[in-house]
């Protein structure tokens, strides 16, 4: 359990990174997220491993903003969504909203700030109840929270279905009378009901039509104008999110690699994971097709039960020397505001050689790992 | 589906009129029983088991009514319908008559029609509440197993698993053989329709549990289920009102296709001696007090085996259509 000890030591510097915009105060802020989802044998169920889906996560969300946060499947992304909206329960490490610390919270504890927290989920065809009416659906939330909204809960119900641009005479109508996109506006008027301040949008458009998907993002791009809303937005689309997020961040198998601004991110990304997966990005100009440097990965991404020691990406990166496979490269700030683990960042300095004795506390971290 | 196979294709249509009847009827919603309702409907051979369960119902509701109206009390015996010497009916086919509408029983010479409709009563009442019993213990069981996981569906399912191995027809016959004459104020044949009732719904509800626990499984990964917790919805209000209304729909078919099996075990146990005690009618017994004339008077089997035969098909193809219409595809 030497990575549990880790973000301890990454907090500082997760701090140190906040004069990027000292003046606000992060709506939710995580240190050292880990989730370790255990693997059982035998008839007495013993511990034999655990799956890291989430191994040591720091960032915050600032109000107002929409993080982005990119990755393969299975890299975490969808724990760490549920992770922060407590549908599940981390294994160590903290999130703190709005300056509370909810990490451990109970379910009834928990009830209050599910107000303020709010999910969009990612299979409209799964995330509505097939057995009750669009108007049970959305009315769910007064039900569960205990609100009577101005007007009554009708009126309110057909006053979201309007905002998410659905019929208010639907209100009677069941989720199979629908289609795709039009349930996926269900769920969101389902999450907005109690005017949240923070939604947390897992894969929101992955499952649609892609005309479609263009919709949905611009109806999340105008709700956010017109309620003031803060995005966790979790895609594998690098498309979407470079549509609607303001910063972005890309994880590979548990971890976060690289965190920056969207311009930053894309016009120069720092982590050689970052560069492979800009590169898969399609570009729409066949003229351009042959300038284009492609980088293919090579292999699978690695088992989160036994993740590679050192830099994770190590068996896969170009780049990779003997530093990468023995010390893991912590997420430090460069000069340009981005966050980066590697110890080779592109378009940057190498880190490696003068690691050793300049970054202190980035070695000191990364030892207890080895 | 270019040529139309009338019955076979019906609910594929009708599920396709379904969706293009939507838009003429703004606003107002169509639940899934609705739809499952028009399915339903035109299934004509499901619609014809069910008008026959009807009856049957109804048969058994007003036995006393209809027994009035057109037989002889079911425990009356008529020596002068018995040809003394050989102890079988007089006249052809079971003693048949204006009179006696399916004939007089050998030796007694009770009414074989009255009997019949009495019958009905016990074999329904037997079927549904055992049906009831078994829906409801597996229900609770099954979802409780489903939902929770762990250890709790390990005992459960461990539970089930021994007693759908138990030899439940010997264990039946032997309770029934040491049940007291009189229990809890009952006495009589109410001991033996309640021991009958309580142990065919109690090896029943594994049936149900494993279906309901499977449902269970898979509906509680749905991302509803997590929806409502992430509004802040506790276990109850999951089970009940998240998980339960999609569990009813396999829970009614099963239901439907459960009463048939316990017609058929009531009448095997009656038929083994360890159901209704004599005086009381029921199918199962009239048949076992038949095999012994078969020869001399086939009739008397043949009216209780009808019945029998009826009741169980009727229900099949009843609970076969509500399977189809709430079901379409297998799955949803």
């Amino acid at each position: 359990m030497s990575e549990t000890k880790d973000p301890d030591v990454t907090i500082p510097e997760q701090a140190s990174s906040s004069p990027l915009s000292p003046s606000t105060e992060p709506l939710l802020k995580v240190s050292g997220l880990v989730k370790h989802f255990p693997i059982r044998k035998g008839v007495l169920q013993r511990q034999v491993g655990a799956v890291q889906a989430v191994d040591g996560l720091d960032f915050d969300v600032r109000p107002g903003e929409t993080l982005g946060v990119v990755g393969e499947s299975g890299c975490g992304k969808s724990t760490m969504g549920r992770l922060i909206t407590r549908l599940l329960e981390p294994t160590s490490g903290k999130i703190e909203f709005e300056g509370q610390d909810i990490t451990h919270l109970g379910t009834g504890r928990m009830r209050p700030l599910r107000r303020d927290v709010q999910m969009i989920f990612q299979d409209p065809y799964s995330s509505l109840n097939p057995r009750h009416t669009v108007g049970t659906i959305i009315s769910a939330p007064f039900k569960l929270q205990n609100i009577t909204p101005e007007g009554g809960v009708k009126r309110e119900v057909q006053r979201l279905l309007e905002l998410v641009g659905l019929n208010p005479e639907h209100y009677n109508r069941y989720p199979h009378e629908f289609s795709g996109g039009q349930r996926q506006r269900i769920g969101i008027a389902r999450a907005l009901a109690l005017k949240p301040k923070l939604v947390v949008a897992d894969e929101p458009v992955s499952a649609l039509d892609v005309s479609i998907q263009a919709q949905v993002v611009n109806l999340l791009d105008d709700l956010q104008d017109e309620l003031g809303l803060t995005y966790v937005i979790i895609a594998h689309d690098l498309s979407v999110i470079r549509h609607v997020s303001d910063r972005i961040a890309v994880m590979y198998l548990g971890k976060i690699v690289e965190l920056a601004d969207r311009k930053a991110l894309y016009e120069a990304p720092m982590h050689p994971y970052t560069k492979a997966l800009l590169s898969a990005v399609p570009v729409p100009d066949p003229r351009s097709k042959h300038k284009r440097e492609r980088i293919l990965l090579k292999g699978d991404v690695p088992s989160p039960i036994s993740p590679p020691t050192g830099c994770r990406f190590h068996t896969r990166c170009w780049k990779a020397t003997e530093i990468c496979s023995t010390r893991e490269p912590a997420l430090t700030t460069l000069k340009t505001g981005h966050q980066v683990a590697c110890h080779h960042p592109e378009n940057a300095p190498d880190q490696a050689p003068e690691s050793g004795p300049a970054s202190g506390s980035a070695s000191t971290g990364d030892t207890g790992k080895v | 589906m270019t040529a139309p196979l009338h019955d076979t294709s019906a609910a594929e249509t009708a599920a396709v009129d379904v969706a293009a009847d939507v838009p003429a009827k703004a606003i107002e919603g169509r639940s899934p029983w609705k739809i499952a309702w028009v399915r339903l409907k035109r299934d004509k051979v499901a619609l014809a088991g069910g008008v026959v369960v009807l009856f049957l119902i109804l048969v058994a509701v007003f036995a006393p009514l209809i027994v009035s109206a057109l037989g002889h009390p079911p425990n009356e015996f008529h020596e002068d319908k018995i040809d003394p010497l050989f102890g079988t009916p007089i006249g052809s086919w079971g003693g048949m008559s204006s009179d006696f509408l399916l004939g007089v029983e050998p030796v007694n010479g009770r009414d074989v029609f009255s009997r019949l409709v009495y019958g009905a009563r016990i074999s329904l009442l037997v079927a549904f509440l055992a049906a009831l019993f078994a829906v409801a213990l597996g229900t609770v069981f099954g979802i409780i197993a489903g939902y929770f996981g762990g250890w709790v569906d390990a005992a459960i399912s461990r539970v089930m698993d021994v007693l759908l191995a138990f030899p439940q027809l010997l264990f039946i016959i032997a309770l029934v053989s040491v049940l007291p004459n009189s229990l809890w104020g009952f006495s009589g044949s109410g001991v033996r329709i309640g021991a009958l009732i309580v142990v065919i719904g109690f090896f029943g509800w594994p049936y149900v549990g494993r279906i309901v626990r499977g449902q269970t499984l898979s509906l509680r990964e749905r991302e509803y289920v997590e929806a409502a917790r992430s509004l802040g919805a506790g276990r109850t209000y999951i089970l009940f009102k998240e998980l339960l209304p999609n569990l009813v729909a396999p829970i009614t078919v099963y239901t439907t296709l459960m009463i048939p099996t316990n017609v058929l075990s009531e009448a095997a146990l009656s038929f083994l001696g360890a159901g209704v005690k004599p005086p009381t009618a029921s199918w199962g017994q009239m048949l076992s007090k038949a095999k012994e004339y078969y020869e001399a008077d086939p009739m008397f089997m043949i009216a209780p085996g009808v019945a029998i035969f009826v009741t169980v098909l009727a229900f099949n193809l009843f609970g076969d259509g509500v399977r189809d219409a709430l079901d379409p595809k297998g799955s949803r």
